[in-house]
């Protein structure tokens, strides 16, 4: 699993999940890591009844600030460049490279520093680098480790987390000059620390992502527990933030309630160990600090997303990954398998539409429609309505009023389509669907052994000697004739 | 937010589902009989085929719309349907509205959701029964499927019912509230993955020593007994209706 290819989403998908399926030790690593996440989570909501008006709070905020967010862009970007930061649009990925480029170009600068940030993995933003001459250094020790076994992250909250101890001390043993190998996971920390402190100082240009940019202000906010983000925003001279068009919130008052929502619901901490506001450059009187910051702000997508009622509540999403650790699909194949930067069901949801269906629609199939992921959902994306709704899509060839996800209808497959139509015809004629359950009922001895895939793994179910239409109605008839009989006595 | 509920009704319709239609029927007729011994008289129409579900999930809207719009019109009188599947009663109750959106039955949609009962809901909520235990000591360890949980949230009364029973100890699985992997065409879909959860469903359920299973949904019957069959290994399992039925008459 080496980079994200949008290309092979949907090729390599059947693929990938079964040989996900068939890695015991990565399955037995997620399996800890989500029950361990989701007791965390647990643990921080202990009262129901405060978690649910916290997530309509929660939910209410982002609703407001996406009903507004044409206007909220514009006043951030106002205030951005009243503060000294400046700001760019990027409408896809290879704008949004091309402008990061170009500000390192401008610095004759060769050497960048990341804090964690899903969007430049989004853009393939690291290869792009690399294919011009630009080295660059994953800082969150999670995304140093897969950077370091060049894959990408399985979690957006924890890139790594498909990995542990032994394989991560194996892995610093191979990849890091002069380490030994330990288990020791201080030992382990140290080691990365160690390196990435060198490359702060040497570093050009840092990298992050934002996690609310508040249009009142101008103010970037960046949530994270390692320090990393703040070095990486702090100590080289220049600092781009990378900021997905949906994350504008109005004013600073919304970020409280969110904040809670996300970190709770994220890795089950009250608080992170750093929440890092960044509004202008260093100014005169200030000692450090980066003399420029940029943002630049990503659409690739979004604002086609946006541009659908229902489709727009995945925009709500405040990228906490608890959808994924409940998720009983993503919890035994893990972020791979999914072949895309968004894993799990919100990935199911994003991926499809950034990359449209005949790309990434594939992966909606893997999901059983619990709606486990929708009840963790800190701000309530009905994320088993969302990837229902893309699966309609995916097999829909008429047009619609609004254009919806690209790709629509190209994953129509004739045969299950004319199932559907035969299905339906069945369904609605009830002297037909009566004659099928009579001739099933009567024939259930022929009845096969082997259906396509259930009975790989299950045997067969067996018809009944009646079906219920028939002994209900041999119940209201002897019920009548009983009532009858009464009257007559 | 509890429901609001209705005072018992004279009579109710009652939707069978097309799974226990053609393989658990038995189930079907003992939630017949167990409303009518509580004095509720069961309309069961004959033109009723599927709920549409199976079409709607794998994103065949049409089809589903066409399907349901039969449904809405045999439970067309203004009567309480009750649907011994939490599973298609969610689709009745929470989907139907969504999929007549914008058309001309929209109305009649909203209706029906308004009105349509998950039987174990009605059996405690309306009904209001008390249940007298015949049967003998019994270890039983309950499937609430996702539906029950999440979409009706009926997963307690299927639990406060088998309470009512004196000779019944319920017994809790591991991660009872995962999913066991059916998801209607998500098991044909990605029998892989499906597989590797009702594994685990099945793992969970064993270690429990449970002498029964019992659950308020045949899909996820269908999908934990046949594995388990598979598998060789063996926990009767029954629809909720019929093990209530047969050990309070």
């Amino acid at each position: 699993m080496s980079r994200f290819e949008p290309a092979t989403v949907n090729l390599e998908f059947d693929k990938r999940v079964s040989d996900a399926l068939q890695d015991q030790e990565l399955r037995a690593n997620f399996r800890g890591a989500m029950d361990f996440l989701v007791g965390k989570r647990a643990a921080m909501f202990p009262d129901k009844e405060d978690l649910e008006a916290l997530r309509a709070q929660g939910e209410a905020i982002r609703n407001r600030c996406l009903s507004q967010l044409p206007e909220l862009l514009e006043q951030f970007e106002q205030r951005c460049t009243e503060n000294g930061i400046q700001v760019h649009w990027a409408e896809t990925a290879q704008e949004a490279n091309a402008i990061i480029l170009e500000i390192m170009h401008k610095h004759d600068a060769t050497r960048m520093v990341k804090g964690k940030s899903m969007a430049s993995e989004e853009i393939g933003l690291n290869h792009f680098l690399a294919d011009h001459g630009v080295e660059c250094l994953e800082t969150d020790m999670g995304e140093y480790i897969v950077q370091l076994a060049d894959e990408t992250p399985s979690h957006i909250i924890m890139p790594a987390i498909h990995k542990n101890k032994q394989q991560i001390a194996r892995l610093f043993n191979q990849k890091i000059e002069g380490v030994e190998y330990s288990e020791d996971v201080d030992r382990l920390i140290g080691i990365g620390r160690d390196v990435l402190r060198q490359k702060f100082f040497e570093a050009d240009v840092g990298l992050s992502g934002v996690n609310f940019a508040v249009a009142e202000t101008g103010t970037l906010c960046l949530v994270e527990n390692e320090g990393n983000g703040r070095m990486t925003t702090t100590i080289p001279p220049v600092h781009i933030a990378l900021c997905g068009i949906e994350k504008v919130v109005e004013s600073l008052q919304d970020i409280p309630p969110l904040l809670r929502l996300l970190t709770r619901s994220a890795t089950g901490q009250a608080i992170t160990t750093y929440f890092n506001m960044i509004s202008s450059p260093r100014k005169p009187d200030e000692k450090d600090g980066p003399r420029e910051v940029h943002v630049v702000l990503l659409d690739n997508g979004r604002s086609r997303i946006y541009a659908d009622k229902q489709l727009q509540e995945t925009l709500r999403c405040i990228r906490c990954g608890a959808c994924m650790n409940h998720c009983p699909v993503y919890t035994r194949i893990g972020g791979h398998a999914y072949g895309t930067t968004y894993p799990g069901p919100i990935g199911q949801v994003v991926s499809p539409q950034i990359w449209g269906l005949h790309t990434a629609g594939a992966i909606t199939k893997a999901c059983s429609l619990n709606g486990a992921c929708g009840e963790a959902c800190p701000v309530k994306i009905p994320l088993a309505d969302l990837i229902r709704r893309l699966r309609y899509e995916s097999n829909n060839s008429e047009p619609t009023p609004v254009p919806g996800p690209r790709g629509q209808g190209s994953l129509r497959k004739r045969p299950e389509a004319i199932t559907w139509k035969l299905w339906a015809l069945l369904s609605r004629k009830p002297g037909l669907y009566k004659l099928v359950l009579f001739l099933a009922t009567r024939l259930r001895a022929l009845a096969p052994k082997h259906i396509g895939p259930w009975t790989r793994y299950r045997s067969a179910p067996r018809p009944a000697a009646r079906s219920l239409h028939e002994l209900a109605a041999q119940r209201s008839q002897s019920n009548a004739s009983s009532q009858e009989h009464g009257r007559h006595e | 937010m509890q429901r609001a509920y209705p005072e018992k009704p004279e009579q109710v319709y009652f939707f069978g589902t097309c799974l226990i239609d053609l393989f658990y029927p038995e189930a079907g007729m003992a939630g017949i009989q167990l409303l009518e011994r509580e004095g509720v008289k069961v309309i069961y129409p004959q033109q009723q085929s599927c709920c549409g579900q199976p079409a709607y999930n794998s994103g065949y809207d049409n089809e589903a719309r066409k399907v349901a719009a039969a449904q809405i019109a045999c439970l067309n009188e203004d009567l309480p349907v009750v649907v011994p599947s939490a599973s298609c009663a969610d689709m009745l109750r929470h989907h139907y509205p969504d999929l007549f959106a914008a058309t001309p039955l929209h109305k009649q949609a909203l209706n029906l959701a308004a009105r349509t009962y998950e039987l174990t809901e009605f059996l405690v909520h309306v009904c209001k029964v008390q249940l007298v235990d015949h049967g003998p000591a019994a270890t039983v360890a309950i499937h609430n499927s996702c539906s029950a949980q999440r979409g009706m949230k009926t997963a307690q009364d299927a639990i406060s019912l088998l309470r009512q029973m004196r000779n019944v100890a319920i017994v809790q699985q591991e991660r009872a509230s995962e999913c066991c992997g059916f998801g209607g065409t998500f098991a044909v879909k990605a029998p892989d993955i499906s597989n590797a959860m009702v594994q685990d469903k099945c793992d969970n359920l064993l270690a429990t020593g449970a002498n029964d299973l019992v659950s308020g949904d045949c899909g996820c019957l269908m999908n934990i007994s046949g594995a388990l069959e598979k598998r060789k290994d063996k926990i009767p399992a029954q629809h909720i209706a019929s093990f209530i039925w047969e050990r309070t008459q």
